[in-house]
């Protein structure tokens, strides 16, 4: 492995645990030696890779808008209807919210939660453009082959992603009765109602 | 020197490349290098009817409107008269996006109406003989300079180099959008704008269709003053295949995504750039320039 290789690694093994951190602890109350620790680095090292708490946080949102992004290109590459296409990114969601729980807390609680601290190089949708991106691949295609309604972006946006993210919240608080994963049939069907012409 | 002799066949046309090329701006020293046989408005050298029914020597055909075997001229078909002429002419000219690609009057009632090797974009094969000395003018209509320069290129044995549709790489290689003094809105994605303004992009609400259509329009200003998209006007794509399209004033999207991109920009690469410029909000180019 050569050194460039190395570093993108560490550099990655930073963002998981600064993302487990701050998801389960919060943004405020982590501190970078809190990081250092969990992977046995000194504090001078971590900060050769990231300058400041706040540029990490920022990392960390590309990276999940990133990691989620490509499991949702996938689902966009395949040549299936847009009802399918809904399915496969209500369980994607769904998954990563179990297997990979931090990734949406880290969106919902600290992404969402704090804006002081992605306000500067993180305006707009810019951090998020990896999954934003895919999404409005998505709803492009829809429409173009005639079974999504041509609408604007953010009301069909909001509606597909609130609801997701509603239902995670839900489960994070351990308010639903169910697994989400029993949701996904009922969901989709809901959203693609919703977003059908 | 002789002049190059010059046939302008008209077939169901608005004749409105003929009244642009009144434009040119160097017309009187065109018409001492070239000598029309037959224009529809210019002083000819003969009468349409002699032209229809003797057979007069000239060295470049230019056919303007749309074709069709049911079209004719003093009950002679217009499409028998053009082949019997480009026989021996060393060129047919189309001139405008009717006589290239069936322009307005392809969705029209009359069968068959198309351009001279086109339907739209798909090549109909029709007169095949002639596509190795055809040059494709397109647009509603031509700009004047574009069709003047290609007639003495021809007349003086250039080599032209013609992309896919014939059409004259040196004014067609490149998009409308080349030249536009638009371009920081467009780089910042900001339409905010009023037509006949002067700020503003209309790519993204207001129809415009230069970043995808090929043409000269912000290289050779019309009337060497302005272009439509200079002015504050859309540009409509008439010198590509699928013009008139509808709508013509409001950019087509896909909730919110514009249908058509950039020409040979990938979709999700273009959205991915958009996010980025879209967070920049530069006061400058929201503001009013004066």
């Amino acid at each position: 492995m050569d050194k460039l290789d190395k570093k993108q690694l560490k550099r990655e093994s930073i963002i998981q645990a600064a993302l487990q951190l701050f998801s389960t602890n919060g943004f405020y109350k982590t501190t970078i030696p809190d990081i250092a620790k969990k992977l046995g680095m000194s504090v001078g090292n971590l900060y050769n890779y990231f300058s400041s708490k706040d540029i990490l946080a920022k990392e960390i949102i590309k990276y999940t808008s990133q990691v989620l992004g490509e499991e949702i290109k996938k689902i966009n590459m395949q040549d299936i209807s847009s009802r399918d296409k809904i399915k496969l990114i209500v369980k994607v969601y769904f998954d990563m919210a179990q297997t990979k729980p931090e990734m949406i807390e880290y969106f919902l609680r600290v992404y969402l939660s704090h804006r002081e601290v992605f306000s500067d190089g993180c305006e707009g949708m810019v951090c998020v453009s990896g999954f934003i991106t895919e999404i409005m691949i998505f709803f492009d295609d829809g429409v173009a082959r005639g079974e999504l309604r041509n609408q604007d972006f953010f009301s069909a946006f909001g509606l597909f992603m609130g609801y997701l993210g509603g239902m995670v919240f839900l489960q994070g608080e351990e308010i639903l009765p169910q697994e989400l994963d029993s949701y996904i049939d009922d969901v989709s069907f809901n959203i693609y109602k919703a977003l059908s012409v | 020197m002789s002049k190059c002799k010059l046939l302008w066949l008209t077939s169901i046309s608005c004749n409105g490349n003929a009244h642009s090329f009144l434009n040119y701006p160097h017309i009187q020293t065109f018409l001492n290098d070239f000598e029309f046989v037959y224009h529809p408005i210019l002083e000819s050298t003969y009468t349409l009817q002699e032209i229809l029914e003797q057979e007069l020597k000239c060295d470049i055909v230019l056919l303007e409107g749309a074709i069709s075997q049911e079209f004719s001229k003093l009950d002679i078909s217009i499409t028998d008269t053009l082949l019997r002429y480009a026989k021996s002419a060393k060129a047919i000219v189309t001139v405008g996006t009717c006589a290239t690609f069936g322009g307005i009057f392809k969705d029209s009632g009359y069968s068959n109406a198309s351009g001279l090797h086109y339907i739209k974009d798909t090549k109909h094969h029709r007169y095949d003989e002639l596509l190795s000395k055809t040059v494709s003018i397109s647009g509603c209509p031509v700009q004047p300079e574009v069709l003047a320069e290609t007639l003495y290129a021809i007349k003086d044995d250039m080599a032209l180099k013609l992309d896919e549709y014939q059409r004259v790489k040196e004014f067609f290689a490149y998009t409308v959008h080349n030249g536009c003094i638009r371009n920081e809105y467009f780089e910042y994605k900001v339409d905010n704008h009023q037509f006949g303004e002067k700020e503003g992009c209309m790519f993204y609400d207001h129809g415009c269709q230069a970043p995808f259509t090929r043409g000269s329009c912000n290289k050779l200003l019309w009337n060497e003053t302005n272009s439509k998209t200079r002015n504050g006007e859309p540009c409509h794509g008439c010198s590509e295949p699928n013009f008139p399209t509808t709508n013509l004033y409001k950019t087509q999207k896909n909730m919110g995504i514009p249908q058509n991109m950039p020409l040979g920009v990938n979709k999700r690469a273009y959205l991915t750039l958009a996010g980025v410029t879209k967070a920049f909000k530069i006061k400058r180019l929201e503001e009013d320039l004066f």
